[in-house]
């Protein structure tokens, strides 16, 4: 399946600073069919219709979780666009917001009307400030050409806290507290932002709703895979000779895009989905990309033959514990015990159960963490135990070598 | 530093705002001071305490002071493996600080921070908010030396 651009079909091809050359490119049409024959309702069923599914990581079907809000009995209700994309080794909409704010704002400009929310809030991750001024000026022009009459947007940064990607921690943060995450339920339709009916979805999921408007669901379906439908944009980085962005319809193999595209050469393993994204041997390259295989955010890391797994996984384990909220014990304290045994590996003083405690561990934190950070932060940790035991069997090894040894030689 | 509240004005203010509050203390103070959370806390009509929480919770916010200019160098997976950790040792050395100091002469605070997003042009830092990519120990000075 070769590239395919939807999302990002006009990065590079309009001028970000002005709304006019985004015009010529046909912006703002599938506002304009939105808001003049459909009803909010006919716009929820395209959606539902298409089958499109978030693109932030958890891959939630959009339509149904917006009828939800659209039925919420309150007046009061807000979109939010989640743009603080923390995730480790994703930059995918910060391209997209650098390259063509307008889909965007054109896309919650849709969504707004569709769920009846009055406010929007972009919420951009503090070290995106650099992206302010360009989205500001892209509200302003789409204000002063009369596309948001019916919506308020603006934009909240943060203030460097992985956790407020996460809906809950999200909302916390707007709303001027720790960006802590939330018990569920309530879920966010029915009690989110200010206790009111919220909508939360990535940049990527809505700049794919023009394209959806205008061409139909059922177009839309006819890209992708059975269950994940349309294009993926992903962000690549590691050992490959062209990282960057790249748009890839689903379902495309992960040889595609780490070796075709990116020039990945003498592949040790792919992580797909960040730190806490799933780890695939070489030989497994023909995965395709997609809900039901891989894929999370669409963050792609790509280790060389040289890279030593237990040590990749140690430092994704680092930036996790770093970043758990501390809410729950779980993940708090599993991370904590996790870069312990890490440590101790690469320092040559692993034992034979460290091996089956990492496994118990990673059952408990998935079990019992309060949110999506705790859950998955065992993944990589399974999967390298899996595909590269080898790798901690021989740690394990020399540890026990090295304790033998007389103490005045080690 | 007594009436912090005077250059930020706290009038009409609500909870909502608090963040935007302590990110603009700490834009013009380079931290957040003590009497800044007190006069914050009494104008929303909180306990000291939720504003501490807040204030010590987010990355980018600091109740100690910090220099003039925040060297924040990106430490995960991607940096690491263009080798950001000689990067963060020729920041050491040009600076003659460790992660988590401040220069004496109040310049520079250094930082290790989780990825900025950058890991296309790793490795990668911030400096105050512009990003610097593809960072070699060669061009750290130069980079550095742009910022007085
Ligand atoms: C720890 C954690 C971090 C997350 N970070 C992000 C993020 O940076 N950006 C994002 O869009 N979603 C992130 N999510 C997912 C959000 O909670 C939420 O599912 C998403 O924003 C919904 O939008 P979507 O349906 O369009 O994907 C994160 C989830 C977890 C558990
Ligand atoms: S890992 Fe360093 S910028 Fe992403």
């Amino acid at each position: 399946m070769p590239e395919k651009q939807i999302v990002s079909m006009n990065c590079g091809k309009i001028d970000p600073d002005n709304i006019d050359t985004h015009i010529d490119q046909g912006g703002f049409k599938a506002l304009q069919k939105s808001l003049e024959k459909m009803t909010p309702e006919d716009i929820i069923n395209e959606i539902k219709t298409s089958e499109l599914k978030g693109r932030g990581g958890a891959g939630f079907l959009c339509g149904t979780k917006w009828e939800l809000a659209r039925k919420a009995g309150e007046n009061q209700k807000y979109l939010i666009c989640n743009a603080d994309e923390s995730e480790v080794g994703t930059f995918k909409d910060r391209h997209l917001l650098a390259k063509d704010p307008f889909t965007l704002i054109e896309g919650i400009a849709i969504t707004a009307y569709a769920i009846g929310a009055q406010t929007a809030f972009i919420y951009l991750r503090a070290e995106y400030h650099f992206l302010l001024d360009l989205l500001t000026n892209a509200i302003e022009q789409a204000k002063e050409k009369g596309f948001l009459k019916h919506l308020a947007v603006q934009i909240r940064e943060g203030a460097g806290a992985y956790i407020c990607g996460e809906e809950s921690a999200l909302m916390n943060s707007i709303e001027g507290r720790r960006g802590e995450s939330r018990y569920k339920p309530p879920f966010p339709t029915e009690k989110g932002l200010f206790d009111k009916p919220t909508i939360i979805n990535n940049v990527e999921t809505l700049m794919n709703v023009p394209q959806i408007i205008l061409n139909g669901g059922e177009w839309f379906k006819t890209i992708g895979t059975g269950n994940s439908r349309g294009t993926k944009v992903f962000s690549i980085s590691g050992d490959v000779e062209k990282p960057g962005v790249y748009e890839l319809e689903m379902g495309s193999p992960v040889k595609e895009l780490v070796v075709t595209l990116a020039g990945a050469k003498n592949i040790k393993a792919v992580q797909v989905g960040g730190a806490s994204g799933s780890i695939i041997p070489f030989d497994q390259l023909d995965t395709p990309l997609s809900f039901e295989t891989l894929l999370g955010s669409g963050g792609v890391i790509v280790f060389n033959n040289e890279r030593d797994i237990t040590d990749m996984v140690h430092q994704s384990m680092i930036f996790l514990s770093e970043e758990s909220c501390g809410k729950c014990t779980p993940c708090r304290e599993g991370t904590e015990v996790m870069i312990e045994i890490f440590r101790r590996l690469e320092i040559g003083e692993g034992v034979p159960e460290d091996m089956e405690n990492l496994e118990a561990l990673s059952e408990a934190m998935m079990l019992s963490s309060l949110c999506g950070l705790g859950q998955a932060a065992p993944i990589p940790v399974l999967d390298s135990l899996k595909y590269f035991r080898s790798e901690y069997e021989d740690r394990i090894e020399k540890s026990q070598i090295l304790r033998r040894l007389p103490r005045s030689i080690a | 530093m007594e009436r912090a509240s005077q250059d930020i004005s706290l009038s009409d203010k609500k909870r909502e705002d608090l963040l935007m509050l302590l990110k603009s203390a700490q834009a013009e103070y380079r931290h957040i001071p003590r009497a800044f959370i007190v006069d914050t806390a009494k104008a929303l009509g909180l306990p000291e305490n939720q504003v501490f929480g807040v204030a010590s919770f987010y990355a980018f916010l600091s109740v100690e002071p910090l220099g003039k200019h925040v060297i924040r160098i990106c430490q995960n997976l991607p940096c690491y493996l263009k080798n950001s950790r000689m990067i963060i040792d020729s920041v050491k050395k040009k600076i003659g600080i460790i992660p988590g100091e401040t220069t004496p002469d109040g310049r520079f605070s250094l930082e290790l921070v989780s990825c900025i997003g950058a890991c296309d042009v790793a490795p990668a830092m911030l400096v105050n908010h512009d990003v610097h990519g593809n960072l070699t120990p060669q061009r750290i000075s130069e980079i550095l030396n742009t910022y007085d």
